[in-house]
């Protein structure tokens, strides 16, 4: 057993890079994520790592990658107006294949929106927020317990594939205190890494790191591996919990802190002798689209609820392709739906 | 017979692609001259602009990263910091440094990361075909300021070494030229004392390279060199502005 202590989502956030052999991270400050930042700032200069306050997040991510670039595990952190600025560093990111963590913790948009938590960047998340075909291993957790788990495993899935790990949270889950056990060895996969530039020292042919092949047919050749690395990533790395959808009347499907919502009005529409399943994915991209499949057949509806304008809901229609209606309750603005309000939602569709 | 003139080792033989009279080439040879002297290749890593020097990593036979345009400062601070030992430059344009990189490259100095600045200059944008840059002079026609750079529409030339040397992590600036052999000589020796800076661990280090552009500038190439001198130099004059007598 390991050790248990209660901690802030944010401060395990970081406390999981470090046990993942994080040594270096870079970011720019914005609510509500700050916490990382102030739990590096002190730990890295205890374990003689690096700790940077960018200029700005576009600075940050650029370091990130220059960082990556030189073979190390790396992390930054933002929020939803910072991570947009992040964008252009994750395409090139993307593109230069190079391992690195990032985290949203999200908050409501657009625009300068507000602080309170909110899902509205997963289409960005998912869809590939920056330009070009690219895909980021997107982790969506939803206790503290998670995000300390899940954290690891983003740098040894990063490593692994030579990909943008993003932890998507939002304010609830960065701000709540929760209990959190730590293992006492972590699982830190190690991997050559044999293209970094970490200088020739005059034994082998230079590295060279870059995003920009200027020739059609190698861009195109560049391209379809990535592709096929995504497609891999699919097969592989999907993760995904269900909950009751054996013989669920409707099947619900939320992530992060809403699943933790959901959870409770399974129990609430027991009660009233309401079957509701729960599909939660745990990957936001790769989407657990088998899940779909596997019970596509059973509930006589699905209903997705986000604290959004409904964005997953269009990955759960083409998941589930048709087979069952497919219905989507959402708030926004930082509002949070409470287990009534779905509850009532799940009867309305079921009445129907 | 004697070899009395070889390439740098730091230098690949890939044939360059910049254009007749461009003094991209001789800034690159001064660069890898510097590294083999200082014998740091094995421990070297530069980073590419955006901009006619994007693929200048085939060109170096040290450890390169392409940066997105205007980051390479940042992009160099994450590779320095992971490797504080290795010699981390960049090398950037006009339009990458003055332009778009101007919050990354005032900030890098201002951390002081040890890291060393080789800034070509050449008052315009050569890649996407001659348009204005910030280091435009005025009155000097461009594909973006066709009856020439108006202070009241444009503004004037930015000055990086006069604004870079105000910032007490800048520790090493200076002003070079590549018009004539002499003022090559001294650009090699700036650039050298440059990495030098960075070898002892002081700070940050940044030669500004005034550098031709005939293409663009639509000048014959020996007309270029004369065009920095009588034109370029009276606005950008040379010397040192920070660390001439740092003992390194």
């Amino acid at each position: 057993m390991g050790e248990k202590l209660l901690m802030k989502g944010n401060e395990v956030i970081a406390e999981a890079a470090l046990r993942a052999g994080c040594r270096h991270y870079f970011g720019y400050p914005i609510t509500p994520q700050t916490e990382i930042a102030h739990y590096m700032a002190k730990k890295m200069n205890e374990l003689g790592g690096t700790f940077v306050q960018a200029e700005s997040e576009v600075a940050a991510i650029n370091m990130v990658y220059g960082a990556a670039s030189a073979g190390a595990r790396v992390l930054t952190s933002s929020s939803s107006p910072g991570i947009s600025l992040k964008q252009e560093g994750l395409s090139y990111i993307a593109g230069a294949e190079l391992p690195a963590v990032v985290v949203n913790i999200v908050r409501c948009g657009p625009g300068l929106g507000g602080i309170l938590p909110a899902q509205c960047d997963y289409f960005q998340a998912v869809k590939g927020g920056g330009h070009g075909d690219y895909k980021m291993v997107v982790l969506a957790p939803s206790s503290v317990q998670e995000l300390y788990e899940l954290t690891v495993e983003a740098f040894n899935i990063a490593d692994r594939y030579r990909i943008v790990s993003m932890i998507m949270g939002d304010g609830i889950l960065g701000q709540m205190m929760e209990v959190v056990e730590f293992k006492d060895n972590e699982n830190i996969e190690k991997v050559e890494k044999n293209w970094a530039t970490t200088g020739t020292q005059m034994k082998r042919e230079h590295n060279t790191i870059t995003s920009i092949y200027i020739e059609p047919e190698i861009l195109e050749k560049h391209n379809q591996k990535l592709q096929a690395k995504f497609a891999l990533i699919a097969e592989k790395e999907t993760r995904v919990e269900s909950y009751n959808c054996e013989d669920a009347d409707i099947i619900v499907t939320a992530f992060g802190t809403v699943a933790r919502i959901v959870k409770n009005v399974i129990k609430m529409a027991q009660k009233e002798g309401i079957k509701v399943g729960l599909i939660r994915p745990i990957t936001l991209w790769p989407f657990p689209v088998k899940e779909f499949e596997k019970y596509a057949d059973v509930p006589k509806a699905f209903l997705s609820v986000e604290l959004n304008a409904g964005q997953m809901v269009e990955d759960v229609k083409l998941a589930v392709n048709g087979k069952r209606p497919v219905h989507f309750y959402g708030r926004m603005g930082g509002m949070i739906p409470t287990q009534k309000e779905i509850l009532d939602k799940i009867k309305e569709i079921l009445n129907k | 017979m004697d070899t009395v003139f070889k390439k740098p080792h730091a230098l690949t033989d890939t044939t360059m692609h910049y254009c007749p009279g461009c003094t991209h080439g001789i800034a690159h040879r001064l660069i890898a001259e510097v590294i083999d002297e200082l014998g740091i290749e094995g421990k070297t890593v530069g980073v590419s602009p955006v901009g006619c020097a994007y693929n200048n990593y085939i060109y170096f036979n040290c450890d390169m990263v392409q940066a997105a345009h205007g980051r390479a400062p940042a992009v160099a601070t994450g590779i320095k910091r992971v490797h504080p030992d290795n010699f981390v430059f960049t090398y950037q344009g006009d339009g990458d440094l003055a332009a778009i990189g101007t919050a990354e490259i005032v900030h890098a100095a201002t951390r002081g990361e040890k890291i060393t600045v080789i800034f070509i200059n050449n008052a315009i944008y050569g890649m996407t075909s001659g348009q204005m840059a910030p280091t435009t002079l005025i009155g000097q026609v461009t594909t973006t300021s066709p009856f020439g750079r108006k202070p009241e529409l444009h503004g004037y030339p930015v000055k990086v070494c006069e604004l870079l040397s105000t910032l007490e992590g800048a520790v090493y600036v200076e002003r070079v030229s590549l018009h004539d052999v002499k003022n090559i000589k001294n650009a090699k020796s700036a650039i050298k004392k440059a990495f030098k800076v960075q070898a002892a661990g002081l700070g940050f280090s940044i030669v500004e390279v005034l550098s031709s552009c005939p293409t663009n500038w639509g000048i014959n190439p020996v007309g270029a060199l004369e065009w920095i001198k009588d034109k370029m130099i009276p606005v950008y004059p040379l010397g040192n502005f920070k660390g001439k007598d740092l003992e390194v």
